[in-house]
């Protein structure tokens, strides 16, 4: 798999260089500039070699002054681009590295700037740190939303995503007022609510982390602008794209590297998204395909530079509560995956499937959830709504769930010291089952030899056969799959500066 | 009351046509809610929302809590006697034309009936590029809540995507032998949802004898309901409209002996 993503670049891993190396804005019509110059450079040179080669030589050629314009002219046709060699060739790959490592040392002042803030105002004072989500679909309700969340007692707010924005193959531009279920992840919404945090991080003497999604279509240009602009935790799945919103499996594994290196390298913590094999299938029966996903998700993250601080790996409490020892099986569940990363900063996240509109069930289930957080030592909770499933959360369910999370951490947050369940009891045999059904899980994908002949590896396959939840995804089907380009070998063939700067550590 | 009720008869006895809340007494009228106002806590905030309960009709209304949330806003609680009476003979019915089932029972149905699976081809054509919509009822992570129609064991989905050309939808659907095809229409301009769905109708009824044609559904904001007949469609979904309603709308037309029972 790993080979397969050094092997492949996609149309937005050039596009999120052209990012790192100061390209932005838009034309009238919304398309970004960084879209228009990688089409342009593909119809007419390649991706092969990689974007910034053609562009960084047009430039020396005196295209145009510089890349904006450069863009500008290549939108309406205006430029010819070519595959430089010999000194050309050396002299437009100098050139984009300089240009791009200007990205990369924003990236590396703002994790600086972000280290700094933590030291002055302090990381919040409980684990769990608290985790509230807004999402209005206006970035100017959004703010006063989660200042006010941060005052309750929120320790990181999530900007949910309009919903779509996944497959959208440009990131919209600008302050947005209209998303739908959600706000626009984009630079300047970015800019704006990490501004808003930091005063209100100042007035409640904590650091207040923001976080948005790095998936979908431009998965690298959202990390790109989190780290451009300070954000501190991003959503960001190796599988969730191919399974759950039928995204090409190359261009997934591809673009997740790219933006993992980026990731790391801001000192992002990353956020797995394995609640949603609960919320597709039984979370009893499921339950071991949420510690395989971890374990996948462990390994593509360290492979491209994470450090264990750094997994905020996701499960969830989202067992049928009628079924017998329903509370039981969820310590189980938690423990396990407690255990198995002591170092990881996890992420539980509360009951969705089995909230209904009986909100005063509902607010018992998240007391339970919270529970099971509080005992079993979780790192990052998502405070649950009991009006999940029915309304967005008026000010007052944020507030109850709150005073929920607050009482039960209060009141029960130093039972993960005592509580330590009896060897060979109930929830020991069932870790130890749902272990046991991830081993056997793993192994029968190393032994999927059905796309040998094709040379797909054993995981492609895998995913190709339907081993994850209900869905096939083949490795030649699914969105994007355009947009994947084969790397040209050899020393004069793929280019990228920015995953040269990432993979070496330099910075110049 | 006693009047209704007859001691020893089979039957319960129906219930009364107006009727009041019940607290824990017959015709007390008694509710409770909760609501916010955007009023620092003090004594006049306490007063409003009791005279706001006054105003929805509770009376006499007992605050029972109130708490400042922030600064500029106080959460309440309040319980009262609603003075008004309702009359269930003015309540009026609307019947959706088809059952809401469940992912199980849909499932069930086809399984029992068809003996195979059904096959939903789904695109967004024209020029539209928003899959918004198509995806949320395809896809299986779905939408508000429900898992799109992948999700069901039952159902082969085929979801083409954006800017499909008819020719090419009505080619894949005969390829997998479409039960059903789905098509999003987003964009409005110029009417072109209503000339994109009556050109896609038209080449359903050329290409298969008649008869034959899939089931042919169309979803998006700006339809008009009970204008299927007129864009020679089988069925209109509109803004809001959940996977579980088209799923369920599906079994309905597409499978014979289909449950009946309208689930809660």
């Amino acid at each position: 798999m790993v080979r397969l993503a050094r092997s492949h670049t996609t149309v937005s891993v050039e596009r999120a260089t052209l990012r790192l190396a100061g390209l932005s804005g838009a034309d009238h019509e919304g398309i970004p500039w960084v879209n228009h110059l990688v089409d342009a450079v593909r119809a007419e040179v390649g991706l092969e070699r990689g974007v910034t080669t053609p562009v960084f030589d047009a430039l020396r050629r005196g295209e145009a002054p510089d890349l904006l314009i450069l863009a500008q002219k290549a939108a309406s046709g205006s430029v010819s681009f070519q595959l430089p060699d010999g000194r050309g060739l050396t002299a437009a790959r100098r050139a984009a590295r300089r240009e791009v490592s200007q990205g990369i040392r924003r990236i590396d002042r703002q994790r600086v700037a972000r280290e700094r803030l933590v030291r002055r105002h302090g990381d919040p004072k409980q684990t769990p740190w608290i985790y509230l989500i807004v999402a209005t679909g206006d970035i100017d309700e959004d703010i006063p939303q989660a200042q006010a969340a941060a005052r309750e007692g929120a320790d990181v707010i999530a900007v949910i995503r309009s919903t779509g924005q996944s497959l959208l193959d440009y990131v919209p531009e600008g302050a947005t007022h209209e998303g739908y279920a959600g706000t626009y992840a984009t630079q300047e919404n970015f800019r704006l609510m990490r501004a808003a945090l930091d005063e209100t991080s100042k007035e409640v003497g904590r650091y207040i982390r923001l976080t948005n999604y790095a998936s979908g279509l431009c998965m690298p240009e959202i990390a790109v602008l989190a780290g451009l602009e300070r954000l501190d935790m991003m959503l960001n799945d190796s599988m969730y794209g191919i399974l759950f919103r039928d995204i090409n499996p190359v261009r997934t594994f591809v673009d997740q590297r790219f933006s993992r290196q980026i990731h790391a390298r801001a000192g992002i913590i990353i956020n797995t998204g394995e609640d949603n094999y609960l919320t597709t299938a039984d979370a009893v029966e499921a339950a071991h395909t949420v510690t395989v996903s971890q374990l996948l998700n462990e390994f593509f993250a360290k492979e491209a530079g994470l450090q264990d601080w750094q997994l905020g790996l996701g499960h969830a409490f989202e067992i049928v509560p009628e079924i017998p020892d329903s509370f039981r099986m969820e310590l189980a569940h938690a423990m396990l995956a407690r255990q198995l990363f002591p170092k990881a900063p996890l992420k539980w996240m509360p009951p969705t499937k089995h909230m209904t509109g009986d909100i005063f069930r509902g607010y018992l289930l998240d007391g339970f959830f919270n529970l099971v957080g509080a005992m079993t030592g979780q790192s990052i909770l998502l405070v649950g709504m009991m009006t999940e499933a029915v309304v967005t959360p008026f000010l007052s369910d944020r507030d109850l769930a709150l005073q929920n999370v607050r009482y039960v951490l209060g009141a029960a947050g130093g039972l993960v010291e005592d509580f330590h369940p009896p060897r060979d009891g109930f929830i020991q045999t069932r870790a130890r089952t749902v272990l046991g059904e991830a081993v056997g899980l793993l192994e029968a994908i190393v032994a999927d030899t059905s796309g040998r002949s094709g040379g797909v590896p054993p995981l492609l396959a895998a995913i190709g056969d339907g081993t994850f939840g209900l869905m096939k995804r083949p490795a030649d089907a699914g969105k994007g799959l355009g947009g994947v380009v084969e790397r040209a070998p050899g020393p004069d063939g793929y280019d990228n500066p920015a995953t040269t700067l990432l993979e070496e550590g330099s910075s110049r | 009351m006693s009047t209704r009720h007859t001691p020893g008869a089979a039957e319960r006895p129906s219930p009364p046509s107006i009727v009041r809340p019940y607290g824990d007494t017959t015709g007390d009228g008694m509710v409770q809610v909760s609501f916010t106002l955007p009023l620092p806590h003090d004594k006049r905030a306490e007063g409003a929302a009791l005279q706001l309960a006054k105003k929805m009709g509770m009376d006499p209304a007992l605050l029972v809590h109130a708490k400042p949330m922030g600064p500029d806003f106080t959460f309440f609680v309040v319980y009262g006697s609603v003075t008004h009476l309702v009359d269930t003979r003015e309540v009026v019915v609307i019947e959706r034309e088809y059952p809401l089932l469940a992912a199980k029972e849909i499932n069930l149905a086809i399984k029992r009936s068809l003996r195979r699976k059904l096959v939903v081809v789904g695109a967004c054509i024209g020029t539209d590029a928003h899959t918004v919509g198509i995806d949320a009822i395809l896809n299986i992570k779905g939408f508000a809540g429900e898992k799109g129609l992948e999700y069901y064991r039952e159902i082969t989905v085929v979801n083409l995507g954006a800017q499909v050309l008819v020719p090419d939808l009505v080619a894949r659907a005969r390829a997998e032998r479409a039960d059903a095809v789905l098509v999003s229409q987003v964009v409005t301009q110029r009417d072109a949802h209503i000339h994109n769905t009556g050109q896609m109708s038209a080449a359903f009824r050329e290409a298969y004898p008649s008869g034959q044609v899939p089931l042919l559904v169309v979803g998006g904001p700006r339809f008009e309901e009970g204008t299927a007949g007129a864009l020679g469609v089988d069925r209109i979904f509109g803004r809001g409209t959940t996977p579980g309603e088209v799923a369920s709308y599906l079994v309905h037309a597409l499978v014979p002996d289909a449950p009946a029972r309208v689930a809660s």
